[in-house]
C-alpha cells in the first residue's frame, strides 16, 4: 500500500512540476481525442467486425476471386 | 477509372501521407534516446552538474517530439482494418503477431521508463534515473524492431503457408519472419540512419547555438558526443545500405533494376552515380547523359564485377539465358492458382466435398502435387491479378532520384560529420562559420533523406502489397472512394498542425535553452 502511494505521488507531482509538459499533455489529450472520438468512431468503422471468423474468410475469399 | 480504383489510388495517397507524417517524428527519438542516455552516462560517471544540465536539455527536446510523434503511427493500424481490409485478413497472422509484440512490449517498456526519465530527477536514485533513460531508447528501438518486421514481411514474405480455409497466410517459423535478410538489413540501416539523423539534430541546434556566441560549453560538449556517434553510424549506414542492395537483388531484383533505371540487363553492369533520365527510355537507353563506376552495380548487387544484373526488359519479357520467366507466363500461372481458388470457393457454396478435397491437396505442402502447385502456381498468386506485364514496373525516375537524394545526402553526412568531430576536437570549431551553417542545413537534409529512403522501398515495392502475392490493386477495401478523400485531408490538416506545433515549441525551447525551468 505504501508502494502504491509513492508511485501515485511519484506522477502527481511530476505532472504539477511540469511547464512544458502540460502543454505537452494537452496537445496530446486533443490529439488523442481527435484520434480515437472522432477517427476512429466517425471515419473508421472496423470493416470487418461483426462477422464470424468464417464469414470473414468466405467474404476475403469472395474480393478475391470475383 | 472505376470507383474501387479511385479508392486504391486514395488509399495509397492516404497511407503514403500518415506514413511520411509519422517518419518525422519517428527518427529522432530513436537516435536522441541514446544520445541522452550517453550525456546521463557522462553525468553518472563525473558527478558533473553540467552533464546533468546539458542531459535535462536534450531530454526536453526528446520530450517534446516523443510526445507530439506518439499514437501517430496508430492511425496506420487503423487504416490496415479500413482501406486495406482483404490485405489486412490475408496476412493477419504474420502481421498481426510482430504488431502485437511491439505494442505489448516495447511501447510498455518505452512508456513505464519514460515518466522515470522525466519525472524522476532527485526522486530516485542517479542510477536508476540513468537505467530508465537507458531503458527508455532501448524501448523505442524494439518498437522498431517489430515494425520493421512486418514491413520486411510485406517485401520478402519467407515463413509462412497459405490456409485455403480460412484465406490468410500463416507463420510457420517465427524466425524466418523475424530474422529474415530483409528484415535485419532493413531494421540495421532504418535505426543506424535515424542514429545519424538524431546526431545531425543535435549537431546542427549545438552549431546555431555557437554561430550565436552562446552556451558555448554546452555546444562543444554536445557536438563532441554526436559528432562521434553520427560519424560511427553514418558509416554503419553505409555499410547496413551496401548490404540491403545486394539482398534487393536477390529478392526484389525490379525494384533495383528501376532504381537504377537499368533496362537491359548486362554482366558487368555499371552504377550509375548521377544522371539525367529521359522522360521514356530510347532503345533501353534510359539517360540523357549520366556518370557511370564501371562493373560497380555487378559487384555491389552480387559481390562479383562480372555477375549478371537483370534489367526492367528482362524481368517483364522474361530472358531463358538466365533463367528469367516472362511475366506473361507469371501471369497465367497466377491465374491459374487464382482459378482453384475460386473454384473452391464454388464447391464450398455448392457443397461439392470432393472438389474441395481435390484443390484441398492441391494447397496442401505435404503432398507432392501441392509442393508443385504451390511452387510453380501459387508462387505467382498475385501475378493472376495484372493485366499487363508492364505492371509489374515501379515508377523509374521516382525511384532513380529518391535513391540518390538517399545517397548522396548520406555520404554528405559522413564527410559533414567527421569535419565538425576534427574541428571541434582542434576547439576550432566555431571559426568555421561555413561548417556550421552547413550543419544547420544538414538538419532538414537529413530528414529529407530518410523520407526518400522510405519512398525508394516502398514505391519500389509497387504494384505490390505483399511481394508476388498481393498487388495493391486487391489489397485495398472497396469503400467509396469519397470518404477516403475526405480522410485524407482530415489527416493531412492534424498531421500539418501537430508538426507546426512541434517546429513551434521545439524552437522556442532551443531559443530559451537550457537555463529555462524544466
Amino acid at each position: 500500500m505504501q508502494t502504491i502511494r509513492r508511485v501515485i505521488r511519484f506522477y502527481v507531482e511530476g505532472f504539477r512540476s511540469m511547464t512544458v509538459g502540460r502543454t505537452l499533455w494537452a496537445l496530446i489529450l486533443v490529439k488523442l481525442f481527435i484520434l480515437f472520438a472522432v477517427v476512429k468512431l466517425f471515419f473508421f468503422p472496423d470493416f470487418l467486425a461483426g462477422k464470424s471468423d468464417e464469414e470473414r474468410s468466405r467474404h476475403v475469399m469472395r474480393e478475391l476471386t470475383d | 477509372m472505376t470507383d474501387y480504383l479511385q479508392t486504391v489510388d486514395w488509399s495509397r495517397a492516404q497511407f503514403a501521407l500518415t506514413a511520411i507524417y509519422h517518419w518525422l517524428f519517428v527518427p529522432l527519438t530513436l537516435g536522441l534516446g541514446f544520445l541522452v542516455a550517453i550525456m546521463e552516462t557522462q553525468y553518472v560517471r563525473t558527478g558533473d552538474a553540467f552533464w546533468k544540465r546539458t542531459t535535462k536539455f536534450w531530454m526536453r527536446l526528446f520530450g517534446i517530439n516523443f510526445a507530439i510523434g506518439v499514437a501517430t503511427g496508430i492511425i496506420l493500424e487503423f487504416e490496415f482494418g479500413t482501406n486495406w481490409s482483404n490485405y489486412s485478413h490475408f496476412v493477419g497472422d504474420i502481421f498481426g503477431a510482430p504488431l502485437a509484440i511491439e505494442g505489448i512490449m516495447a511501447f510498455f517498456m518505452e512508456s513505464t521508463f519514460i515518466a522515470v526519465m522525466f519525472f524522476g530527477w532527485d526522486k530516485v536514485s542517479k542510477r536508476f534515473h540513468l537505467a530508465a533513460t537507458w531503458l527508455t531508447a532501448v524501448g523505442a528501438n524494439l518498437s522498431a524492431v517489430w515494425i520493421l518486421v512486418a514491413n520486411s514481411w510485406m517485401q520478402y514474405p519467407a515463413g509462412c503457408t497459405f490456409n485455403l480455409d480460412t484465406v490468410r497466410n500463416e507463420m510457420t517459423s517465427f524466425w524466418e519472419v523475424a530474422l529474415s535478410p530483409v528484415a535485419v538489413n532493413k531494421f540495421l540501416h532504418t535505426v543506424t540512419s535515424s542514429y545519424t539523423l538524431a546526431a545531425l539534430f543535435v549537431v546542427g541546434v549545438s552549431a546555431w547555438y555557437l554561430l550565436r556566441g552562446r552556451e558555448r560549453r554546452m555546444a562543444t560538449a554536445s557536438i563532441a558526443v554526436a559528432s562521434a556517434f553520427g560519424l560511427v553510424f553514418s558509416l554503419v549506414t553505409a555499410l547496413t545500405g551496401d548490404r540491403s542492395g545486394a539482398v534487393v537483388a536477390r529478392v526484389q531484383p525490379m525494384k533495383l533494376a528501376a532504381m537504377e533505371a537499368l533496362y537491359r540487363g548486362e554482366k558487368g553492369a555499371p552504377l550509375t552515380v548521377v544522371g539525367l533520365l529521359r522522360p521514356h527510355p530510347v532503345n533501353g537507353e534510359a539517360f540523357y547523359f549520366s556518370v557511370d563506376i564501371p562493373k560497380m552495380l555487378s559487384m555491389m548487387s552480387f559481390r562479383d564485377p562480372d555477375a549478371y544484373v537483370p534489367g526492367i526488359y528482362d524481368l517483364v519479357d522474361g530472358n531463358p539465358e538466365h533463367g528469367i520467366l516472362p511475366t506473361a507466363e507469371k501471369i497465367e500461372r497466377g491465374r491459374r492458382a487464382v482459378a482453384e481458388l475460386a473454384r473452391y470457393r464454388t464447391a464450398l457454396d455448392e457443397g461439392d466435398e470432393a472438389t474441395q478435397r481435390e484443390i484441398r491437396a492441391l494447397f496442401d505442402p505435404a503432398t507432392p502435387q501441392g509442393e508443385e502447385f504451390l511452387r510453380e502456381y501459387f508462387a505467382y498468386f498475385g501475378y493472376g491479378y495484372l493485366e499487363t506485364p508492364g505492371q509489374i514496373v515501379p515508377h523509374v525516375p521516382t525511384l532513380f532520384y529518391s535513391f540518390r537524394v538517399m545517397v548522396g545526402a548520406g555520404s554528405l553526412f559522413i564527410l559533414i560529420l567527421a569535419l565538425v568531430w576534427w574541428f571541434n576536437r582542434r576547439g576550432d570549431l566555431d571559426r568555421r562559420r561555413w561548417l556550421l551553417r552547413a550543419s544547420i542545413a544538414c538538419v532538414p537534409l537529413a530528414y529529407a533523406a530518410s523520407q526518400a529512403g522510405w519512398i525508394l522501398a516502398e514505391l519500389g515495392r509497387q504494384p505490390w502489397a505483399i511481394q508476388d502475392m498481393m498487388p495493391v490493386s486487391v489489397a485495398a477495401s472497396k469503400i467509396p472512394s469519397g470518404s477516403v478523400a475526405v480522410t485524407f485531408f482530415l489527416f493531412l490538416a492534424l498531421f500539418t498542425a501537430l508538426l507546426a506545433a512541434e517546429v513551434s515549441i521545439m524552437t522556442r525551447q532551443i531559443k530559451l535553452g537550457p537555463n529555462d525551468k524544466e
